[in-house]
């Protein structure tokens, strides 16, 4: 039985980079895009689990488990944002029966 | 130990001020002031007068970590300028007695909170601690002007504040410059300031952001504008405490913080620094002579006289540092009673305007001679306690550059001008409107003025009971300048 | 070499050298303290009494250093002031100088006391007049005594305010505080000029203590006319110009008679305005190392003396008229200052204390007579009604006019063979000044006492000859007028008869050293001496003698007011115009000024750039405000951008 971090090296450094690049590149684009907030809280999810992944990978390729460490509380975090942003995700459609985000504008000037 | 007393002592007594219902707080206030004002005694008595260093120290550490540590202590200087605040305050308290403020017991407490900022200024050995009571004597002042103040009082307040505020940012800003210099894990120590070896175009800058914030609490030209209009909309006893010790906060920063840390950018710009001084003095002194609301003149004459103390401070000889650590305190005393007069006539005769004022000494003898004692010293008669202070700081200033000296000794012409002009439209002529029922001063208001004409005359005539606590001082401070 | 003056270790001496001054300052404050609580008797036993001490302890003090080899000591109390290498004591130096001042001050200062008394009986702030004049025997005292160019300053200030109180001692009349504020701010220029003087003393010498500042200066090694010599001598002169009233700040002394009549006599005419020859004399050994100084001062001296002569001769109120005249007497002796005859400087200062303190007094008892009036052109006559008056005020005339044997035949004669040695121009215009105060004079006389009473019926029903307290201080002011001269009896009858300059000889004792050459005796043949005084005599008689023949025998009186005047008449009438002149080119300016810079420079540009600061910012987030547009797409956007600039430049750039 091979160890978690071999079976991660079997595959080449650059094709992690790339990937999470990928992945971190469409959590921004749909961030951008969307207006459902609930796809943007996924897309949030997206990025946030595209940098576990390269965190991982380079912490597998460096022999180092530091980054690892961070992975678990990224994770964390990601559980309570979830936790809040879905509450307030509720509660906002509640108030004005939408989930799009364009329509919370109330905050300015 | 003496030392951390008097500083938390008011501290803890506008505290149970704040607790007293009614118009009570005030004698309450009164008596802590009183309190204070004994215990200042008391650390005289145990001051060593011929040493120049810091005395009755105290020192533990604050934030250990960044070697900030909790500093106080003081040398004949820092002894001095808490004297006039301790001597000061319950006067200040005192001639309150006849305004009911409402939420006296807030009014009081901060009266009091202040005293522990104007005390810790003046005792701080840290420079973050200096930085801390700096701030901390101002948010009191603030509230004092902007609750109990005149009609304009939000607007000038503001001013006032920010000012300020943005006069200290600057001077943060070099402690924490000067603090990152000093070798090893950093210390904020006074001594370790000034035994950093800037060179002169570090302490070129320095020197400008820390005179910034000296120069707008002085204030000196051209930094001043705020001033008028805050003593004129403060209420008397807030006015009292600014010009009356707040304003001696610049200059002792200037002494403790300025002239020492940077002695080679204050060669570098000690001319300009005489320069704007001296046109302080004059600018202000012209100013002053057509003004006509009272409170307003006093503003003025004192950026002259503040002017003055600046430019002999920054002469660097003996005569101009000696001359203003006694016309701090005959500053201090003079312009607390000319406020007070001041206030005595506007609660009698609910005007300020010299024009709709005239004959009171027909009517009211004895303030016709507190006045006139109190406008001597002012006009630095001698015998009287301002003519010392001008005489050293004039002779000061002289001695560093003759023209210098001669155009700052304009201000003994001009302040005649005013202060006759002023006292001939109060006082003088035929009675006015205003001016007709006038009564004479009450045993409240006498118990003010006494200890201040005392102080007039005791400054006036035996000089050498002040300059002798702050000679060593000022030694020790020049030595440091010159080495 | 010349005198040593000692510390003097005799506690006894040192207290009553002290109580001299003390004793009129408690007078102050027991009066001034009492002020309409005592009784008006007490009050003056007061005033009168603590003067008198002094006048008595002066003596002794007099006695008991000619007793004891005439050395002068210093005696000190306490350090009063001392930052670093600067000491200024709180002390005093007795010397010839100081004990004649003392002696004149106290003397002429009590028998004034004593006038006020009467005079000012009718007063309701009796209490307060002596309080103030007791405070002004107190400043002068110490200004004469001070044995430091300090302490000689804090007299100076002193006088300076007590004559501001006094000028304005009915302080309900706008005019007589204009007056008395005018006096006290011209005083300060000068003043400002003698504490400049006091600093570069200071700065020279190391010390401002008579007698190590002399001992010094006789060894200074910069030479005659050091440009330091001159400035220290001008600034000190300026202080005298001041105080002395001299041109150009003359002009506050004649408003200055708006005080009551002792005041005007007691300060203003025979103490606190010889001040500033007291000084000069004082510093003699400094004056006689910058003969330019002395030069300048002679020019001013004289030019002063012609100036006030010419406008006494029109001036109608005789108390202007007196005024004028001290100008120009005091121009007198800044001329003699001027060619180093010291000696008949104070001469002319002590006879001039008798004769013009008598000529005030004098004036006062006329116009106590005439309820206060003061326009000569509404008297005459008066010699019927105020005999006493009448004879001691023209003893007093014949004094300052110059006619022998009146004491200021002798001063003035000696002033002005000095004057002649020095200089045959100046000669000429002092004569000139001369004629003219024996015109002036004489004319004062024939319109207030001669001719027929001019005044309204209500007047000449109240004529009185004052009372007692009055007149005795007349009667002796008159017998010192008539004696005083003989203190200094010119060398044509007798050598050695100079009793005052022998007296004086040992202050010059530095200046000796300094510059011997300066202070040479008076060479002068008798002949020409004999030619001199009977020129002089003869112009104050030829003057009086026209003065006589206008307005006796010819009966003219001066024209009302309003009436049209010949143009140099006019001029004179409205002395020169020099007070308008003052207003406008220093007044109006100041006054233009000091609303100018406030409403322009200090409200619009310097609080204009402070306010500026504040605007900026409010009007900086008022437009930035917009970008907060509530949409959260367009953050994120800004957000990204912004991120992906910082990377961007870190990667290509940093």
């Amino acid at each position: 039985m091979n160890q978690i971090p071999e079976v991660i090296r079997t595959i080449p450094l650059e094709y992690y980079l790339f990937f999470s690049a990928a992945l971190f590149t469409i959590g921004v684009i749909g961030v951008l895009t969307r207006r459902n907030a609930i796809v943007i809280f996924m897309c949030i999810e997206l990025m946030l689990n595209a940098v576990n992944l390269l965190l991982t990978a380079v912490a597998s390729y460096r022999g180092d488990s530091s980054a690892q460490v961070f992975v678990f509380f990224i994770m964390a975090v990601a559980a309570a944002e979830v936790c809040v942003g879905l509450a307030i995700i509720v509660m906002t459609y509640r108030n004005i029966r939408s989930t799009d985000v364009q329509l919370l504008n109330y905050l300015k000037w | 130990m003496i030392t951390a007393i008097l500083l938390f002592w008011p501290a803890l007594a506008a505290l149970l001020v704040l607790l007293i219902k009614g118009q009570g707080a005030k004698k309450v206030a009164f008596g802590a002031a009183l309190v204070e004002f004994a215990l200042s005694l008391f650390a005289l008595s145990g001051f060593n007068a011929e040493n120049g260093g810091t005395q009755l120290a105290l020192n533990f550490p604050w934030i250990e970590s960044a070697g900030i540590s909790f500093s106080i202590g003081m040398d004949g200087i820092s002894l001095l300028m808490v004297l006039l605040t301790t001597f000061l305050v319950p006067l200040i308290v005192l001639s309150s007695f006849k305004h009911d403020y409402k939420n006296p017991n807030v009014f009081y407490a901060l009266i009091l909170f202040m005293q522990t900022g104007l005390i810790g200024v003046f005792v701080a050995m840290d420079a973050f601690l200096f930085y801390f009571m700096w701030e901390v004597a101002l948010i009191p002042i603030y509230f004092i002007a902007a609750v109990w103040g005149g009609e304009n009082r939000i607007k000038v307040t503001f001013k006032f504040f920010v000012y300020t505020i943005f006069g200290s940012l600057f001077m943060l800003a070099a402690f924490v410059y000067l603090y990152l210099q000093t070798p090893g894990t950093h210390t904020a120590d006074v001594n370790a300031f000034y035994q950093l070896a800037l060179d002169s175009g570090q302490q070129s800058w320095i020197f400008w952001f820390l005179f910034i914030a000296f120069a707008i609490k002085m204030p000196v030209f051209p930094f001043h504008t705020w001033q008028p209009d805050t003593y004129t909309e403060s209420p008397t006893q807030a006015t009292m405490l600014l010009s009356g010790i707040m304003l001696k906060m610049g200059i002792y920063g200037v002494i403790r913080w300025l002239l020492p840390v940077v002695p080679m950018g204050v060669s570098q710009w000690a001319d300009l620094v005489l320069i704007l001084s001296i046109i302080g003095i004059v600018y202000g002194s012209i100013i002053a002579i057509r003004q006509r609301d009272l409170k307003r003149l006093i503003a003025y004459s004192s950026i002259a006289h503040v002017g003055l103390i600046a430019a002999g401070i920054f002469t660097l000889n003996e005569q101009g540092l000696q001359g203003g650590v006694i016309q701090m305190l005959s500053h201090g005393i003079n312009v607390v009673g000319l406020f007070f007069i001041i206030d005595i006539i506007f609660s009698r005769t609910n005007t300020r305007e010299i024009t709709s004022l005239g004959g009171i000494t027909q009517n009211a003898k004895s303030l016709s001679i507190f006045f006139m004692i109190l406008l001597l010293g002012s006009v630095a008669l001698p015998l009287t306690n301002g003519f010392v202070g001008e005489f050293l700081l004039l002779s000061g200033v002289f001695q560093y550059n003759y023209i210098y000296g001669a155009v700052a000794g304009l201000t003994i012409i001009l302040g005649a001008v005013y202060m006759l002009r002023m006292f001939q439209g109060v006082m003088f002529g035929t009675k006015s409107e205003a001016t007709e029922g006038f009564t004479d001063l009450t045993l409240n208001e006498k118990a003010v003025l006494i200890p201040l004409v005392i102080m007039v005359f005791w400054i006036g005539l035996f000089p050498n009971t002040f300059l002798s606590i702050s000679e060593p001082a000022v030694m020790n401070l020049l030595t440091i300048i010159n080495r | 070499m010349q005198e040593i003056v000692m510390p003097l270790n005799n506690q006894g001496m040192a207290l009553l050298c002290l109580l001299v001054p003390i004793l009129p300052l408690l007078g102050f404050i027991l009066n001034g303290l009492g002020n309409r609580k005592l009784a008006k008797g007490l009050v003056s036993m007061i005033g009168c009494g603590t003067v008198l001490a002094s006048f008595l302890i002066s003596i002794y003090l007099f006695l008991d250093f000619t007793a004891n080899g005439s050395r002068a000591y210093m005696v000190d109390y306490y350090n009063w002031i001392s930052a670093g290498n600067m000491q200024i004591g709180f002390s005093f130096m007795i010397d010839q100088l100081t004990l004649l001042m003392m002696l004149m001050v106290t003397g002429i200062g009590f028998f004034i006391h004593l006038y006020s008394a009467g005079y000012m009986s009718h007063d309701e702030n009796f209490g307060k007049f002596f309080s103030f004049i007791n405070l002004f025997m107190f400043s002068m005292l110490l200004l004469v005594m001070g044995s430091n160019y300090v302490m000689m300053f804090v007299g100076w200030e002193g006088v300076g305010l007590c004559s501001y109180l006094l000028i304005g001692f009915w302080n309900k009349n706008t005019n007589y505080n204009n007056a008395a504020k005018k006096a006290f701010v011209m005083n300060r220029i000068g003043d400002l000029g003698f504490l400049l003087g006091i600093f570069l003393i200071f700065i020279t010498f190391g010390s401002v203590s008579y007698p190590q500042v002399f001992a010094e200066a006789a060894r200074y090694t910069g030479g005659i006319d050091s440009n330091i010599m001159i400035a220290i001598t001008l600034l000190l002169f300026v202080g005298a110009m001041g105080k002395s009233a001299q041109l150009p700040l003359f002009t506050w002394l004649p408003d200055a008679m708006a005080g009551p009549t002792p005041v005007s006599a007691l300060i203003h005419a025979a103490t606190m305005v010889t001040a500033g020859i007291y000084m000069v004399l004082r510093s003699n050994v400094l004056y006689v190392l910058a003969p330019t100084s002395l030069e300048i001062i002679a020019i001013i001296g004289v030019a002063t003396a012609v100036l006030a002569a010419t406008i006494g001769l029109a001036q109608n109120d005789i108390k202007k008229v007196l005024a004028y005249s001290t100008v120009s007497q005091l121009g007198y002796m800044f001329l003699a200052l001027g060619v180093m005859a010291f000696s008949s400087s104070i001469f002319h200062v002590l006879t001039h204390a008798f004769f013009k303190a008598l000529l005030f007094l004098g004036a006062g008892s006329v116009i106590h007579a005439m309820s206060n009036e003061q326009d000569i052109r509404n008297m005459g006559g008066l010699r019927k009604y105020l005999p006493i008056t009448f004879i001691t005020f023209l003893i007093g005339t014949l004094a300052i006019a110059g006619i022998p044997p009146f004491a200021g035949f002798f001063s003035k004669d000696e002033l002005l063979a000095h004057v002649w040695e020095h200089s045959k121009v100046l000669w000429g215009l002092g004569m000139l000044a001369s004629f003219m105060t024996s015109f002036y004079m004489f004319r004062l006389v024939f319109l207030t006492f001669f001719g027929t009473f001019r005044g309204t019926e209500s007047q000449r029903s109240h004529l009185h000859e004052s009372p007692m307290s009055m007149t005795l201080p007349l009667i002796v002011l008159a017998i010192l007028s008539t004696i005083g001269g003989f203190l200094g009896i010119p060398a044509v009858f007798g050598e050695n008869m100079h009793v005052l300059q022998n007296y004086l000889a040992p202050i010059y004792g530095y200046a000796q050293v300094a510059n011997a050459a300066a202070v040479a005796p008076l060479h002068i043949d008798h002949a020409t001496e004999w030619m001199l005084m009977g020129i002089s005599v003869a112009v104050a008689v030829v003057a009086a003698i026209i003065a006589y023949v206008m307005y006796v025998s010819k009966k003219t009186v001066p024209v009302a007011e309003g009436s049209k005047l010949s143009p140099l008449h006019n001029l004179i009438y409205n002395k020169y115009y020099i007070d308008e002149l003052y207003d406008t080119i220093i007044v109006r300016p100041v006054m233009w000024m000091s609303s100018a810079l406030h409403r322009f420079l200090d409200v619009i540009v310097v609080d204009g750039i402070v306010n500026g600061f504040g605007k900026l910012v409010m009007q900086s987030g008022r437009s930035l405000r917009y970008a907060q547009s509530g949409a959260i797409g367009f953050y994120i956007m800004v957000m990204v951008f912004s991120i992906v600039l910082i990377l961007f430049l870190n990667f290509f750039i940093g």
